[in-house]
């Protein structure tokens, strides 16, 4: 008689899928994540995976991994570390085991132990369990290529197609450690192979080989139970960062009336905004795949001079190439979004993983006083209001914006309620009505900005460039002039903080920690400071979205604690932006520059050494 | 300005700014910006439809003395940024003035590309073989061995011969022209604007100042009936002061023939032939140099091929066509949802 699988009933569980970059692990975490999320959890994603498409097979260094935390509650975090690891090789398991909770469950293909996959991945014995000392983990050892085999042995298939599926295989199984349904995986296989019929019988079969193993063996796997979450009634999808910044902007276009352009160059982790807007031709978006990165930007710049709502997309290394671009966009005074998705640096750094390095580079990294709207978003799904809000801001103050995500929001995914377009704010471009009035670098008295005249418009023809100009728009080399013209930049931008939501506090108003974050910590900080106050610290925290001009109300958030702390993914460029804006305060620093998130528990452990020093 | 039957007709003084120009006395620039106004007159398109895009150098300040909108950008871009233009409103026409530093030194990127692409642009190269706004540096158009204040003892590099880029850029228009000739740089530049796509004309331009005479052998009105080919599509190449020079096709090469010598007839004269896909004569007749060869002047290419920024209007009109999602709204209820209640 088969024991019952003992159950174990979770708020939250954290599992890695991890395998060789050939293996599926993307697409498995993918499949899993959607499937929890359509079936009611909140989750957070994380895929991780090395800058090679194709390391070496087997090794260590082409190990790809996807992590997901799915919870009956508010989910911020894919998680510090893994409930459930599962490893499709022994290089995987070697790679990945730090990722996994003490005591927590390794799931393995045991077939994958062969002498040349553990040379390959440096072990010594033949027995990693031993080895690695995982005697404390619950291990589930699965013979998953000869079951996949097995389920498969009536088709005919060739070999390298079996070894193909074997990722269905652990996606069946996981679901039914996880009692999930293989509805939403089915669909995904029916669609994606319709055209190759004896493909979708085969990922079938295997799936339920999988899902039907974990039931017969259920007696060695512990079963966990997460209740659906109590999230907000509406219509949800999942969404990440890089996608959500794409229709952020196209959402602008929509609601100004402006027609989109991206001009925009391939860097990883950008890319898929650009592959994003090439895709939404139905919605008339000009994307332009430039032969640089200086071309990107140059042709957004263009088409903003020509009336478009205007974007370009890049990373780190890219901004830096568009720095004297965006430069004669402040000049121009012309409305332009730039998306910066951090990456490690400096120079090629760490092109797939994440960092918050760039701050400073986006803050002042130009010739000449070149000031411009810095914006961040927080979560992968906030990316889409973010992007929404700094077109609004472009196209309404004639400025260009920075918007920088990262890495972990570009990749990452959570669920995400869908807004109505009639929902979203008003966005008026500032375009000029009265071609008798109409001077190039005539502005409003209140906000600054100048009006936005452009070729085809009848009677406003008028010049603009990068050299210095009056307000017809002439050059001027006055230097009474220059000031005044610098001046008046400056102030445009810091204007523009009338728009800025006010800083809102995540606890307590006055207390004896504040952390400080910015941009993509959000879900680790949050996390971490709802834990420490549900232990009864006395932590807030303040998380910035807007970082030039800073929200209004800053000064009077931080004069009700007693230490603040800034939090960044960087040496402390926020933290010293700070001391240059608000220098009354004194900041402590939490930096952490390893190319991958917070760990909440970090944070925590950091904050209590505050709290008791 | 008036207005004949439904046709715009405007006299060049429209389109001067009231800027003054600050070209040096003398300059080539002044002619070609006097060409390229009366170009623009008679081309029939609305005055608020021309945009003219410069990047930096002497030739680049050209937008401020036009009345047409205009953006004087930032050095080699002027390219890239035309480009976006064009996207934006491809109704618009749109030109680009650049220097041989800016557009073959700094832009030399954007410009192959956007003529990969074949945008419809009017790309204007004036070809001073020399910095000029920097005071006397040598550019990627001088000759080897010139002498210029980076190249006290001769430059050690060959130049890039404009028209040879184009064409390996898989240019659709190519012509030449040069300044001390009003006539012909209007004549050019019409037809660059009517040509669809990147249109290049490069202009060879006289610097008084840092490279005075650089083409006077060229452009000598004592020796040009000699030193110049016109060329027309459909004519006979001949030159000189009395047409009695033409060029034959032998052996695969180009030959300089005396019409009635050596038995060489008006038959044998080579008919010019713009439009031809082919790249091999034209490449041979922007390679002539003297002195063995005149310089071919005119428009030595004009093929018609797709054109991107049609291309890209075609692409969305049969995408929306198809597509099911029509706004955003339908774009964020699309694919995999899920309700919660
Ligand atoms: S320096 Fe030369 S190119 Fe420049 S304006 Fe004077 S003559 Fe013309």
């Amino acid at each position: 008689m088969a024991k019952e699988a003992k159950v174990v009933e979770r708020e939250e569980v954290v599992v890695r899928f991890s395998g060789d970059s050939g293996d599926g692990m993307q697409l498995t975490g993918t499949l899993f994540s959607d499937t929890l999320a359509l079936e009611g959890n909140d989750i957070s994603t994380f895929p991780d995976y090395p800058s090679e498409i194709r390391a070496p097979q087997g090794s260590i260094g082409g190990v790809s991994g996807f992590q997901v935390n799915f919870g009956n509650g508010k989910v911020n975090t894919p998680g510090d570390q893994a409930d459930v690891l599962v490893a499709m090789n022994p290089a995987a398991i070697k790679a990945h085991k730090k990722y996994v909770k003490p005591g927590g469950t390794i799931i393995f293909d045991r077939d994958s132990f062969t002498e040349r996959n553990l040379t390959k991945a440096g072990y010594k014995t033949n027995d990693p369990v031993e080895e690695l000392n995982l005697q404390d983990y619950h291990i589930v050892s699965v013979p998953v290529t000869t079951l996949t085999r097995e389920a498969l042995k009536e088709l005919d298939l060739d070999n390298k197609s079996i070894l193909r599926s074997k990722n269905m295989f652990t996606l069946g199984l996981i679901c039914w450690v996880f009692d999930r349904t293989l509805e939403h995986v089915e669909s995904f296989i029916q669609t994606k192979f319709r055209k190759k019929p004896i493909i979708v019988d085969a990922n079938i079969r295997v799936l339920k080989a999988g899902f039907n193993y974990g039931m017969n063996v259920q007696a060695t796997a512990p079963r966990f139970i997460v209740d659906k979450a109590k999230i907000e009634k509406g219509t949800y999808r999942n969404i990440n960062g890089n996608m959500a910044t794409a229709w952020g902007l196209l959402a602008a276009a929509e609601k100004s009336g402006r027609e989109l352009f991206l001009g925009s160059y391939p860097i990883t982790p950008a890319t898929e905004v650009l592959q994003a807007l090439s895709a939404r031709k139905d919605l008339g978006v000009k994307a332009f795949q430039a032969e640089d990165e200086i071309a990107g930007i140059c042709t957004a710049i263009g088409a903003s001079f020509a009336g478009d709502l205007a974007v370009t997309s890049t990373s780190g290394p890219g901004l830096a190439l568009k720095s004297e671009a965006i430069g004669l966009a402040i000049m121009a005074e012309l409305p332009i979004v730039i998306v910066n998705v951090q990456r490690g640096g400096p120079s090629t750094g760490l092109p797939t993983k994440t960092e918050q390095a760039d701050l400073m580079q986006a803050l002042y990294g130009r010739n000449g006083e070149s000031p411009c709207v810095v914006m961040a978003a927080g979560t992968p799904s906030d990316c889409f209001q973010y992007a929404f809000e700094a077109a609004k801001i472009a196209l309404e103050r004639m400025v260009p914006v920075i918007l920088l995500t990262d890495g972990f929001l570009a990749n990452g995914s959570e669920p995400w309620k869908i807004p109505a377009m009639k929902d979203m704010p008003v966005i008026t471009p500032r375009i000029a009505k009265d071609p008798e009035k109409f001077k190039a670098f005539a502005r409003d008295e209140d906000i600054l900005a100048r009006e936005w005249a452009f070729p085809g418009m009848p009677g406003f023809q008028h010049r603009i460039g990068g050299l210095e100009k009056d307000i017809n728009g002439s050059v001027s080399h006055d230097f009474e002039n220059h000031q005044k013209m610098v001046n008046i930049r400056a102030e445009k931008v810091a204007r523009v903080v009338e728009m800025v939501p006010d800083l809102e506090v995540y606890g307590d108003e006055e207390a004896d920690v504040l952390v400080v974050g910015w941009g993509g910590t959000y879900g680790h900080l949050v996390t971490a400071v709802r834990q420490l106050r549900e232990e009864g610290k006395s932590v807030s925290l303040a998380h910035f979205n807007y970082i030039n001009p800073l929200p209004k109300n800053t000064e009077e958030v931080f004069s009700k604690f007693k230490k603040i702390v800034v939090c960044e993914l960087n040496l402390g460029q926020f933290a010293s932006y700070l001391r240059d804006k608000l220098p009354q305060f004194s900041y402590l620093q939490h930096n952490k520059v390893k190319g991958i998130p917070f760990e909440v528990h970090e944070i925590k452990d950091n904050v209590n050494e505050i709290l008791e020093n | 300005m008036l207005v004949m039957e439904d046709q715009l007709v405007y006299t060049p003084k429209d389109f001067k700014s009231s800027n003054e120009v600050r070209w040096c006395p003398g300059c080539g620039d002044h002619a070609i910006m006097a060409a390229i106004q009366k170009a623009m007159a008679g081309l029939g398109k609305k005055h608020e439809d021309y945009a003219v895009i410069s990047g930096i150098g002497c030739s680049s300040r050209f937008p401020y003395y036009m009345s047409t909108y205009g953006f004087h950008t930032i050095h080699g871009r002027a390219a890239a940024i035309a480009s976006g233009v064009k996207c934006a409103n491809p109704e618009l026409s749109v030109w680009q003035i650049s220097g041989d530093g800016d557009a073959l030194a700094i832009g030399g990127n954007h410009f192959i590309h956007t003529i990969r692409r074949n945008i419809d642009l009017n790309l204007i190269l004036f070809n001073n073989k020399i910095y000029g706004l920097t005071k006397g540096q040598y550019s990627p158009t001088t000759d080897r061995g010139f002498v210029t204040k980076t190249s006290p003892f001769g430059t050690i590099e060959d130049p890039f011969i404009p028209g040879q880029l184009v064409l390996g850029s898989r240019g659709t228009f190519f012509a030449r022209a040069i300044d001390n000739n009003v006539k012909l740089c209007q004549e050019v530049c019409e037809e660059a604007a009517k040509h669809e796509g990147t249109s290049v004309v490069e202009v060879l331009q006289n610097c008084v100042i840092f490279n005075e005479g650089v083409h006077a052998e060229i452009s000598n009105p004592k020796t040009r009936a000699d030193n110049q080919l016109h060329l027309v599509h459909g004519k006979p190449m001949l030159f000189g002061k009395e047409n009695e020079k033409g060029i034959v096709w032998e052996h695969g090469h180009l030959k300089v023939v005396e019409l009635g010598k050596d038995g060489y007839t008006i038959d044998d004269i080579m008919i010019h032939d713009a439009h031809e896909p082919s790249r091999a004569v034209h490449m041979a007749l922007i390679n002539m140099s003297l002195p063995e060869f005149p310089v071919a002047m005119g428009v030595i290419r004009a093929v018609k091929t797709d054109v991107y920024d049609e291309m890209m209007v075609k692409q969305i009109e049969n995408v929306q066509a198809e597509s099911k999602i029509k706004n955003m709204d339908d774009l964020l209820n699309s694919g995999d949802t899920w309700v919660v209640e």
